[in-house]
This record gives C-alpha cells, structure tokens and sequence, in this order.
C-alpha cells in the first residue's frame, strides 16, 4: 500500500460512496450547531417534513449573539434574543444536546468540543462556521460550511465533497521567546496569502508544531482558513491522547484503548506525496501584527506599515492604499509607533486557558495605559472562566484595569454589544481584521495574547519578545 | 433551489481583490432567522453611509454615490464581475442570500474562497472562475461601454461579449446538473440511503465509541 497524508487517511475512512468525477459522500461523525447558522436549516428540515439523521453526532451552543455582562438579566437585543430562542427551541424539539446560555459548560461553539472531548482524533467535524478548521489539531477532518450543508448533514449525515489537494506547511526549530503559535499562523499566512491555501487542506507539521500544546495546535489550525484552507490538521501524537483523556465525550474503559491505538495511527506516513509544501524555520518568526484589513496584511513587531508604491501589482497597490486609509496609517510608520484605543483578547483563535495565562503574565503588577479606553478579556467557555478564576487570573487582569468578561464570541465579530467604535482601533487577538469586522469603522490588529496584553500595558504596539 | 440556465445581463464591477463576507452582508443582519430579504443590505457599509441595522427603512437612508453598485449606470446588474479570491471569510451563507436577493444571478472571478464558492451553488447564483487576464479584459470592456451586457449560457458553459468574444468556463458536472435542473442537494442524497446506512454499520463496528 503506498504512503497516505493524513488527509489520506481520515477522506478514506469516511467515503459511503464516490462518483467517477470525485463527488463524494462523506460520513460525518460529529456536527456543532451555534444559533446564527442553524435557524434557516432547521426550518428547511422543518419545511422538507425531514428528522435529523442522528441527534446524538450534534452538539449545540449559542455564542455570538450572547452578551459577556450581566447574564442574568437576559439579551437586550430582541433580535439577537430570538435567534438564541429559536436554537433553544430547535434543540429541545430535536432532543439535540444543547449547553444554554447559563450553563457553564457554554462558550464559543470552537472552544467548547475540544473541551468536551465531542472532538475526537480521527473524526470528521462540521459545524455553520468557517473557523471550525479548529478542530483539525485532533489529527480530525473538521471544516466549515454554510447552512444549506448544516441542512443537509442533519438530514443524511453527509456531506456532498471533493476531495481537496494537500498541503504541507511544515516549521521546525525552536520559537522564540514571545512567540507563539498565533505567531507561527500570521507569519504563514503572510508567507502565501489569504488564497494561498484555497483548495486545500494543510497539515501543520515539524518540530516547532509537534512542541506545540493543543490550545497552540488549535489557535493554529483555526487559522487555516484565513489562508484560505478549509481544513487544517495536526497528527495525533501523546499531546492530543493527552488531552482527550478523561473528557466527558470522550470513550472510556475498553474503547478507550481501542481508541488510542486506532488514534495512534493518524499521521502522514513516511514518504507520503503532498501537491505543496511550504516551510518556515521557527526561529526567525518573530511576534506578528496585522496593519491592514486582510490577515495576509502582517509584518514583524519590528517591522513598519508598507508603502503602497512597492506593492507588486497595480490590484495589490489599491488594496493596499484603501487598506491605509481605512486604517489610518502612513506608510512607512514603524508598528511600534501605532497607539491604540481598546483591546481584546478571546476568540475561537485565542480564548483558552493558555491565552488567558500568557494575558495575564504580561498584565502582571502592571496597569493598563491612560490612552486605552477598554482592554478586554473574554474567557472561551464558562470552564476556561472558572479554570482562570481559580488560578486567580481574573485578579491580576482585573487589578491591571482589564475587565474579566462572561464567555462568548464578543468583540471578535461584535454581534452583540461589544464593539469598536468608528475609527476605534484595537488589538486583538482574534481571526480577522476585515474593514468593519470589530464594529463599522473599526480599526483591528491581530495579534497574540501576550502582545495584546503587552499593547495595553504600553498604550501602543510593544515587541514581547524584547520585554 | 431556482433553476439556472441562460442569462443576458448587465454587468457591474466590484473592482477589489479580496471581497470578504463581512463586507458582502455585514453581521448585524446575521441576526435574522429567515433566508430572504438580506438584498437592500448586500454590501451594507460599501453602499450607504449611514450605520445599517436590521429593520431600517433602507430607502430612507444615506447612499454612497461613490459605490460603484449605486451609480445609475449599473442598476438592474445581474452579473457581478470582480477580483481574486472573492467571499474569503466566514461561511455565512447569508452572502450568497444577500447577492441573490439583490438580484445577482452570475459572479465573474478568477478565484474565490472555497466555502463561498460552495454555497453559491446551493442558492442558484452560478460562480464562474475566469483567467485574471480575461476578467481584467472584462473590467476594461464594462468601464468603457454603457449598458455593458454578458449572455451566459450553462448548458454550453459559455460568457460571450457584446463584441461576439466568446469566453469557455469550467464547471463542476454535478454541480451543473443541480443548477440547471433546481435539483434539491437532500432529495439526491437520500437516494442513497442504503449505502449510508451500510457505511455507519461498518463504520460502527471499527470505531464503536463514535456512537457511544
Ligand atoms: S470567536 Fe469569532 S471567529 Fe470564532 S466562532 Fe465566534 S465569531 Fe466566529
């Protein structure tokens, strides 16, 4: 048998069948459901007189719309409020398992199924949510789709596919001190682009991932869409059966081994054939921030906002120049020099215990500058919030002039009441800094945890890896 | 889902590489939960210069007459010609809602984001992939003629132009067969119930703690 990709091998174990053109029906073990992409697709379930084809593969959550204070007294917003109405009432009609607003096993939809071991190596994931590549970390097939497929895998328990070409994006070495694996994401991304991997599906690989724990693994693989990659993907090795031991999903006993063994072989063999390979040496990464409205727009914390005139195209020199200009920035102005008025940390990319650990490491003993107006952190789930607590994390961030929030998506897509104001800038720890992504008029740079917190401390960009 | 198979229509330029969903339909409106009337707010903070929010009266709002999409030479576009790596994002499906709602049949690109892509398809709105230097052709024939105007014709997965220029594309075989037909994605599946079912059974027994 010829040596398989791990893309290999997790496509092959879950084709029911295969067109001569490469349509195929994949079998899909696991599907999230959050309110924002599902209300459509239950109706037209609904509409089609059709049941789910197995409640017991989803597992449902309402995180965007939810608001980070005072839960108790419910969402103001009557609109936000009917659609996580509407996902409680679909959940309870479906028997679909669903962790409501209140409960504290709740949280942003990516950070909740690792947590709760519904993640699982070796298993196809989907959820209404482009960042669902997340779930890749878990040597998993795990991709986003849009809400006509969140119909469809409800009612078949497939999904229509092709397979995709694969990827090898492959960095070894050490990391620096002050990198990080949001880090080791921006510095890929603005190596091939923001298309750079559409069509494909990558796998991190090299010693500096395999280094990685797998919060790294996962803010890593989150970011593969933003590469334009559907699915990104770690091999399973001690770190993932690590982490997925004793989770409330997770199988126990006798399957557990069986488990393990099976999971033990969700690697790329040795000499398997990749249709691309990208590769960066760990060590000249340096932290990364975004300057510009696409995440391909990156430089070093060292570096400077790029001057449109050396753009390498005439298309690429008008983004650049609206980018500008939507960021308010000068060409050539160095990122230390960039002051800014919020910050945020959380996210799907960046709201893990580990996230909020490097935060508060950096805010240690230390305030928040005069000129930022709200340096925020969201916790990922209601269990990373109650972890933090009693590591008394929200005690430094809080003495530091953070605000310790409750979970969600928050500030990261803003559809609740955390938003930038018009030109507002902001650090961020999340995904994407797309014109108007934090709140209309927003200005957003993504960076890692502990450069964001760092960034609060300064009142402008600071270089953590000098600090 | 609504049949697609031929199309003379109007064309507008959306000349940005990178068009993300974000800027396609903003996440306010991502609060609804219908499927329809996302199209007075495609393109929300490109078209008017007010904040959009769900339930605004749109007509009585602020337009850019500086968006391409509001000059009066391009009202009525059914054809959306644009750059590289269009609808990157998320996989709000409630893009392709927007753009249909607002009239769109036919998106002209040389790449676009996968997920995007995908659910172009399953709402009827044909995304057609054009060499870069074919679709700059094309941004340069549209700015130069009034009333510019593609025919696209599925069947023999033809573009031509006004000038009889004839541009051949490429399209998946099945996922032609479903938009020239109207064809429901489940109905088809769901003819393959037994092997669906055969699939989980063996799939089952290798890795019984999946239906645990
Ligand atoms: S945290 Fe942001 S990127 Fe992640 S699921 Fe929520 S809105 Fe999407």
């Amino acid at each position: 048998m010829s040596a398989k990709t791990l893309y290999d091998k997790l496509w092959d174990s879950h084709v029911v069948r295969q067109d001569a053109d490469g349509t195929a029906l994949i079998y899909i073990d696991r599907q999230l459901v959050h309110e924002v992409t599902s209300p459509q697709a239950f109706e037209g379930l609904k509409l089609a007189q059709r049941k789910p084809w197995r409640t017991a593969s989803m597992l449902a959550v309402p995180d965007h719309n939810v608001p980070t204070t005072n839960r108790a007294a419910g969402i103001a917003d009557p609109i936000s409020r009917l659609q996580v109405e509407t996902l409680d009432a679909n959940c309870a009609e479906y028997g679909v398992v669903e962790f409501k607003m209140n409960d504290i096993r709740q949280g942003i939809v990516h950070v909740i199924g690792p947590e709760q071991g519904a993640t699982l190596p070796g298993m196809t994931v989907v959820c209404g949510d482009s960042h669902t590549s997340t779930h890749g970390a878990f040597a998993a097939l795990a991709h986003g789709i849009g809400t006509s497929e969140v119909e469809h895998v409800m009612a078949t328990q497939c999904l229509v596919a092709k397979k995709s070409k694969a990827m090898l994006v492959k960095v070894d070495g050490a990391l620096g001190k002050g990198v990080t694996a949001k880090d080791i994401a921006l510095a890929v991304i603005g190596k091939i682009g923001t298309a750079g991997g559409t069509g494909y599906a990558i796998e991190f690989a090299g010693s500096a991932i395999r280094g990685l724990s797998m919060e790294g693994r996962m803010t890593l693989c989150n970011m593969a869409i933003e590469a334009g990659a559907r699915a990104g993907m770690v091999a399973c090795d001690d770190t993932t059966i690590e982490y997925v031991k004793g989770r409330p999903f997770a199988p126990q006993g006798e399957n557990w081994d069986k488990a393990v063994a099976y999971w033990k072989t969700l690697h790329s063999d040795a000499g398997a054939k990749f249709d691309a390979t990208v590769e960066l040496a760990a060590a000249q990464i340096k932290p990364q921030v975004t300057w510009g409205t696409s995440p391909e727009m990156v430089t070093d914390i060292d570096g400077c906002v790029p001057d449109p005139a050396s753009a390498p195209d005439a298309v690429k020199r008008g983004d650049w120049e609206r980018a500008l200009a939507y960021m308010g920035l000068k060409a050539n102005t160095p990122i230390t020099e960039i002051t800014i008025d919020k910050v945020f940390i959380g996210s799907c990319t960046n709201g893990r215990i580990e996230d909020m650990r490097a935060a508060a490491a950096v805010a240690k003993g230390k305030k928040v500058a005069a000129n930022v107006k709200l340096a925020m952190v969201v916790p990922g789930s209601g269990l990373v919030k109650a972890q933090a607590e009693q590591e008394g994390l929200d005690k430094i961030l809080v003495a530091a002039g953070f605000e310790w929030r409750d979970p969600g998506c928050s500030m990261c897509l803003a559809m609740n009441d955390d938003r930038l104001e018009p030109g507002e800038r902001c650090a961020a720890t999340s995904n994407r800094n797309f014109e108007g992504r934090q709140g209309q008029g927003g200005r957003t740079h993504l960076v890692s945890p502990a450069m964001a917190a760092a960034a609060a401390i300064a009142g402008h960009f600071v270089d953590v890896s000098k600090e | 889902m609504r049949k697609f198979s031929l199309l003379d229509g109007l064309v507008v330029p959306l000349d940005r590489a990178n068009v993300d969903t974000d800027a396609i339909i903003p996440k306010q409106f991502l609060k609804s939960i219908k499927r329809s009337g996302f199209g007075p707010n495609a393109f929300d903070e490109w078209r008017y210069l007010d904040h959009g929010e769900p339930g605004m009266d749109n007509s009585k709002r602020i337009p850019n007459q500086g968006f391409v999409l509001n000059q009066p030479r391009y009202q009525g576009a059914q054809i959306l010609l644009a750059r590289e790596n269009f609808g990157c994002g998320s996989s709000r499906e409630h893009a392709p809602w927007a753009l249909e709602d607002y009239g769109f049949r036919v998106i002209i690109a040389p790449s676009y984001a996968d997920i995007f892509f995908n659910n172009c398809f399953k709402n009827g709105l044909l995304p057609i992939k054009l060499d870069a230097d074919k679709v700059d052709a094309l941004f340069k024939a549209v700015a130069a003629k009034d009333g510019y105007k593609l025919k696209v014709d599925l069947e023999q997965q033809t573009i031509t132009a006004p000038d009889g220029t004839v541009y051949q594309f490429e399209v998946d075989a099945f996922r032609k067969h479903c938009l020239l037909n109207g064809l429901d994605d489940i109905g088809l599946t769901l003819q393959h119930v037994d092997e669906i079912k055969a699939f989980e059974v063996k799939h089952k027994a290798a890795q019984p703690w999946l239906f645990a």
